[in-house]
């Protein structure tokens, strides 16, 4: 089933943090396997050539098994380190918010994609995301667990999305949870409610033109599709109109970049989204309850129509 | 006006008749079996709200339920704040007003009460209600009055895709939009639309009638148009009328039924027309 939210302030921030946990946590009969957040701040600290990324060693599941897996997450740590500062990344502060997930900031001046295929090269670590304002944290549990671990509560920024997976498709581990960063551009991030039937086709078309994948979950193809589109040097509303021609199943997907937030409806609509809007406010979620969570008042809400393509900026 | 017994002589009524219109007064003791056995006798005078704020819906639906044990024939749900399945399997008379949105299932499988919503409703509202009125004042999500089998279901503002599939009798009415695939499957019944239809409207419809009063995106697989007669106009003039919308848009309606070339109910025998419906 899942449940995916979305939520942008035009024109000032809010504590996002707080807001998309409500929202999530609203929706987790719809998804309880595990929880995501991509939130838009000062991750990069407002310029300066700064990025933040995100980054995992291990799965959570991982660190109950085996008798070597705390000196093993060591030395990933340790070659992560050691392999951005060959390529020339400068950290300049790192958090760790769990044993096996971690918070840099750091400057650099390269291409993104080198530096992160090298990252990604070590075995067991994996960037769930790399931008100067999105921060990608997603983990098993429900949103107040993760918001709580995560320290998440207090977030400041403009716009987030988020998502509570009921697995289906594939394994109930960190990997296959949403949101997909949209590897390896900048800021980008996905979360979809649905199933795509051309999944293999579309994936080994994207391979066969250099993408990775990181699961076999099919909402990473649409976070991927939407890279290969923006690579190719298209605009991202574009990019979406086309995904609901080319994407065949049944879907609704909401997508971030630093400054944007978008939804599309498969030409079914067969998946549900409701929308509130406002001149300086835009909430979406799967279910009215999320958007209610964060609103004391009475609201006007509507759904979006079957191959509907929407996109708000910050 | 036909009597009941007429047309269902030696079968007991556990519902409502659909196509057959009668008075329970000329029943007499048949009437009884027109209402369900531990109905409530309820007084529409007497008045009780229940504040939904930090009720789940299994409890709103239980005290609902508590209330009309003990003869309350009004009640409003005030903070409903779009909570699932609210206000769901009410076989009773009762008049049911709900302050504020319902989420998704809301007033399923009800078979009498006449409920208003203020707000706004979410997918499956009024889902196989079997009589009765319901009438959203905003928007409803999509399979609006999914499997309606009788009574009137109104919604003010726009609706989602799939309004009406399945219906297999009474009336929808939209105020506003409706999405795709409207009246899908449906089998008995009107869907009356006001505003614009999405594509794949009617899709194979077994029968029943479509009115739509703005642009049709395309229809489905045997819907076809039809001309609209004065019967329709009048009758349409009169529902609209009773829900206080505009009349004037029943003369310039556009009407749908089915093509029957894919399935109808003609090449059925009659028993099997019973297990279909």
């Amino acid at each position: 089933m899942c449940g995916i939210a979305g939520l942008i302030h035009r024109g000032n921030k809010s504590d996002i943090g707080a807001e998309l946990t409500a929202m999530l946590q609203a929706l987790k009969h719809r998804g309880p396997d595990s929880t995501g957040f991509a939130l838009y701040g000062d991750g990069g600290d407002g310029g300066g050539g700064r990025y933040v990324m995100r980054f995992k060693v291990a799965e959570q599941e991982d660190i109950s098994k085996g008798f070597h897996i705390h000196e093993q997450m060591r030395r990933r740590r340790e070659t992560v380190d050691a392999r951005m500062a060959e390529r020339g990344a400068a950290v300049v502060s790192a958090e760790q918010a769990t044993e096996y997930a971690f918070r840099y900031v750091f400057t650099y001046d390269g291409e993104m994609k080198p530096l992160a295929d090298y990252i990604e090269d070590i075995d067991g670590a994996e960037i769930l995301s790399i931008g100067r304002s999105l921060e990608l944290v997603k983990d098993l549990g429900d949103a107040g667990e993760i918001a709580g671990q995560y320290g998440l509560t207090g977030f400041t920024g403009t716009h987030a999305i988020g998502h509570t997976r009921m697995a289906t498709e594939s394994d109930v581990d960190i990997r296959s949870a949403h949101p997909y960063w949209a590897y390896p551009f900048n800021d980008i991030a996905l979360v979809h409610n649905g199933q795509l039937t051309n999944y293999w086709n579309s994936r080994r078309a994207l391979e066969r033109r250099g993408h990775r994948f990181m699961s076999n979950c099919d909402s990473e193809l649409i976070a991927v599709y939407l890279a290969d589109a923006l690579h190719r040097g298209g605009d991202l509303e574009e990019a979406m109109h086309r995904s609901v021609g080319e994407l065949d199943g049944v879907f609704t997907y909401v997508v971030a970049t630093g400054d944007k937030l978008g939804m599309a409806k498969d030409e079914m609509a067969a998946k549900p989204m409701v929308l509130y809007e406002s001149d300086d406010f835009v909430a979406l979620a799967s279910e009215e309850v999320a958007i209610r969570s964060i609103f004391p008042r009475e609201i006007e809400t509507s759904d979006p129509y079957e191959g509907e393509v929407r996109v708000w900026q910050s | 006006m036909a009597k009941l017994s007429d047309n269902f002589a030696g079968e007991r009524l556990g519902g409502r008749g659909q196509q057959v219109f009668f008075d329970a007064a000329d029943l007499g003791d048949a009437g009884a079996a027109l209402t369900y056995p531990g109905a409530f006798a309820v007084d529409f005078n007497r008045h009780a709200e229940v504040d939904a704020a930090a009720m789940d819906a299994r409890a709103v639906n239980i005290r609902i339920r508590e209330l009309m044990a003990d003869g309350v024939g009004a009640i409003t749900v005030a903070n409903p704040g779009a909570k699932h399945s609210l206000g769901v399997g009410i076989l009773n008379r009762l008049n049911l007003a709900f302050a504020g949105s319902l989420g998704y299932f809301g007033c399923g499988l009800n078979d009498g009460p006449n409920v208003t919503v203020s707000g706004r409703v979410g997918w499956s509202f009024a889902e196989n209600m079997m009589a009765g009125t319901a009438v959203v004042e905003k928007n409803a999500g999509s399979t609006f009055g999914a499997a309606l089998r009788g009574g009137d279901l109104v919604c003010k503002g726009d609706a989602g895709g799939r309004t009406g599939i399945d219906m297999k009798g009474g009336t929808i009415i939209i105020g506003g939009r409706t999405g795709a695939f409207s009246g899908f499957m449906m089998q008995r019944g009107r869907l009356v639309v006001l505003g614009d239809a999405g594509k794949n409207l009617g899709d194979s419809m077994y029968d029943g009638v479509i009115y739509v009063g703005g642009k049709v995106a395309g229809l489905g697989v045997d819907c076809v148009a039809t001309d609209m007669t004065d019967a329709d106009v009048e009758w349409l003039a009169r529902k609209l009328a009773i829900y206080n919308m505009d009349t004037a848009a029943a003369a310039n309606m556009q009407k749908f039924t089915s093509g029957k070339q894919l399935w109808n109910y003609d090449n059925l025998e009659p028993a099997e027309k019973k297990l279909v419906l």
